[in-house]
């Protein structure tokens, strides 16, 4: 069989956690096709080998060109697409973040690759990759094949786990020297804005999200002190968002984020469709509501029928305890 | 300058889905179909364009004839012309690029901007393919645009902050909510629009590059446990998250 390739992502020194799921997923799936797999990576690769032996890949294949040094949705697809041409591949993952949602498809159309984006499932059925993909932000999903000879996918980060193997793997390191030019920057990204100190509700674990029964914008600080303790990020309701209390970038749902963390903690949130179909694949739900009937707790693991301005500062005097 | 944007029809965003009697589609009983959120941050960037700096805006949809409602929305909002990519088949991601492309080849826009994802497959893919088998940058899920001359600079959304993007015209833009606040058309304009001209243009059918085997409803179970507000009831729930769910 072919070759495996999944791109690797830094986050700061380190990799982020959903390149490691990456290598999980695609030594999953090599173990039952004896594929190989390789890690792609822009930059230095000796910062991130010990990581990823730990979590069992052999190989990573970097680039370090001085004119990849800021990131370019143009020229790195184009580099992604010699490197898959060079090993043969016939699998290429990504992460459905930002970087990976835009590149994917690029890589995908060059390669002539089949391509399917934010799945949740891989599993092999008579020799025969069947892929799980939400749609409608959820509320339904489907199965599908690929029926091209390459596929590409991009996988949503915090459904498939990261599991370190048994004994760490020795990785080679090879260097790949991609044949590009300035023309192939049509698109550059000048500077990177973050947020510092704030996590992102698509990348959190935990998520604490507020609805309309907050009150006002003043009253998140419940929501924070809970966070903070917890290591949470902060979600928002459509409604919130759109009254200009909390910015987009934290509306969970069908027009805002999907997310799927260990632990959803939706507080004064009623739970229309259009929310739930943005969280209800978290593992594990808790709502706080006063109104017993509200539609949130049909989908909640466990539920606080109680005034949210009582009931969350008590839940979080206790998490509290617990955490130490 | 000439703007194309592009829309599509999308289930309403309150709408409860069911699957239909194939197991590879859903149920459309009942269910109000709207142009998708994302395309109006679209139609409404291209529509400033337009109204700043000259030129024209056409909109382009590709599906049956009911498509034709969302045109006329776009029309209504302030898009020039309509062209409709007709098909009954549900074609997927790769073939809606693929036809856009195609058209978007003899038209030649300056600019073309579509919602960063459709919100039934949300894939976020066509606009990318779009663009690549037009040879052009792209920029995805973006919250601000400036256009200066030739060169474009675009802000898009990224995990935990924002990427300021450069590029040239011509190319592609995704649209992100924030980007600008959609106008609501006047029932002059919508009066108006029933009267544009739709130009309708054959779908080019190569094949499907993705099969949909199957289409179900989520069967997460859950734990269903429902306490009052009293104290003992606030401590059980969180001894319960942290021994039996080990998420705390």
């Amino acid at each position: 069989m072919g070759k495996i390739l999944v791109l690797l992502e830094s986050n700061k020194e380190t990799l982020k956690r959903s390149s490691l799921e990456l290598i999980t997923a695609a030594n999953n799936l090599a173990k039952v096709n004896a594929s190989k797999v390789a890690g792609i990576f822009f930059g230095n690769a000796e910062n991130i080998k010990s990581i990823v032996s730990q979590y069992g890949l052999e190989e990573v294949i970097s680039i370090s060109h001085p004119l990849l040094a800021n990131h370019s949705s143009t020229a790195y697809s184009k580099v992604i697409e010699q490197i898959a041409k060079a090993e043969g591949a016939d699998i290429v993952l990504f992460s459905a973040n930002a970087t990976g949602l835009e590149l994917a498809p690029r890589v995908a159309t060059k390669l002539g690759a089949g391509y399917i984006a934010d799945c949740t499932g891989l599993q092999y059925s008579n020799g025969e990759l069947i892929i799980t993909k939400p749609i409608y932000a959820g509320k339904a999903l489907t199965t599908n094949k690929i029926l091209k000879p390459i596929k590409v996918l991009s996988l949503r980060p915090n459904v498939f786990t990261a599991v370190k193997s048994d004994v760490a793997v020795s990785t080679s390191v090879k260097e790949f020297t991609p044949q590009i030019s300035d023309a192939d920057f049509g698109a550059k990204v000048l500077e990177t804005k973050l947020n510092e100190g704030k996590l992102d509700v698509s990348e959190a674990d935990i998520v604490i999200s507020g609805g309309r029964g907050l009150k006002g914008p003043e009253n998140y600080y419940l929501l924070d002190n809970l966070a903070a303790i917890l290591g949470g990020a902060i979600g928002s309701s459509r409604a919130n968002v759109d009254a200009g209390w909390r910015p987009h970038s934290e509306q969970v749902g069908q027009t805002g984020k999907t997310v799927s963390p260990s632990l959803y903690i939706a507080v004064a949130i009623s739970g229309a469709v259009q929310h739930l179909a943005g969280m209800s694949s978290s593992k594990v739900i808790v709502a706080i509501n006063k109104d017993k009937d509200a539609p949130i707790f049909k989908v909640a693991d466990y539920g606080i029928v109680g005034d949210i301005f009582e009931v969350l500062p008590k839940f979080t005097e206790k998490v509290k305890a617990i955490k130490g | 300058m000439k703007v194309l944007v592009c829309a599509s029809k999308v289930p309403d965003t309150t709408a409860k889905i069911a699957v239909g009697a194939d197991k590879k589609s859903i149920d459309s009983k009942g269910i109000k179909f709207i142009l998708n959120p994302y395309d109006e941050f679209a139609i409404e960037e291209g529509i400033r364009i337009k109204e700043k700096s000259g030129g024209d805006v056409t909109v382009i949809t590709v599906g049956d004839d009911s498509s034709q409602e969302i045109l006329r929305t776009a029309l209504a909002m302030g898009c020039d012309t309509a062209i409709h990519i007709k098909t009954n088949s549900s074609p997927d991601s790769y073939q809606v690029a693929e036809n856009l492309a195609a058209v978007a080849k003899n038209l030649k826009p300056d600019l073309i901007i579509m919602g960063r994802q459709s919100i039934d497959f949300d894939s976020l893919q066509v606009p990318s393919i779009t663009a690549e088998l037009l040879d052009i940058p792209s920029v995805s899920v973006v919250v601000n645009l400036t256009i200066d001359g030739n060169k474009v600079t675009a802000e898009r959304e990224v995990e935990g902050g924002k990427e300021v993007v450069s590029l040239n015209l011509p190319c592609l833009i995704s649209a992100q909510k924030g980007l600008n606040e959609p106008r609501y058309p006047k029932l002059p304009d919508i009066m108006k629009a029933k009267k544009k001209p739709i130009e309708e243009v054959a779908f080019i059918d190569s094949g499907k590059s993705v099969e949909v085997l199957e289409i179900h409803l989520p069967d997460k179970k859950r734990v269903g446990k429902i306490v009052g507000d009293s104290d003992a009831e606030i401590s059980e729930v969180v001894k319960m998250l942290h021994e039996d769910s080990k998420v705390i």
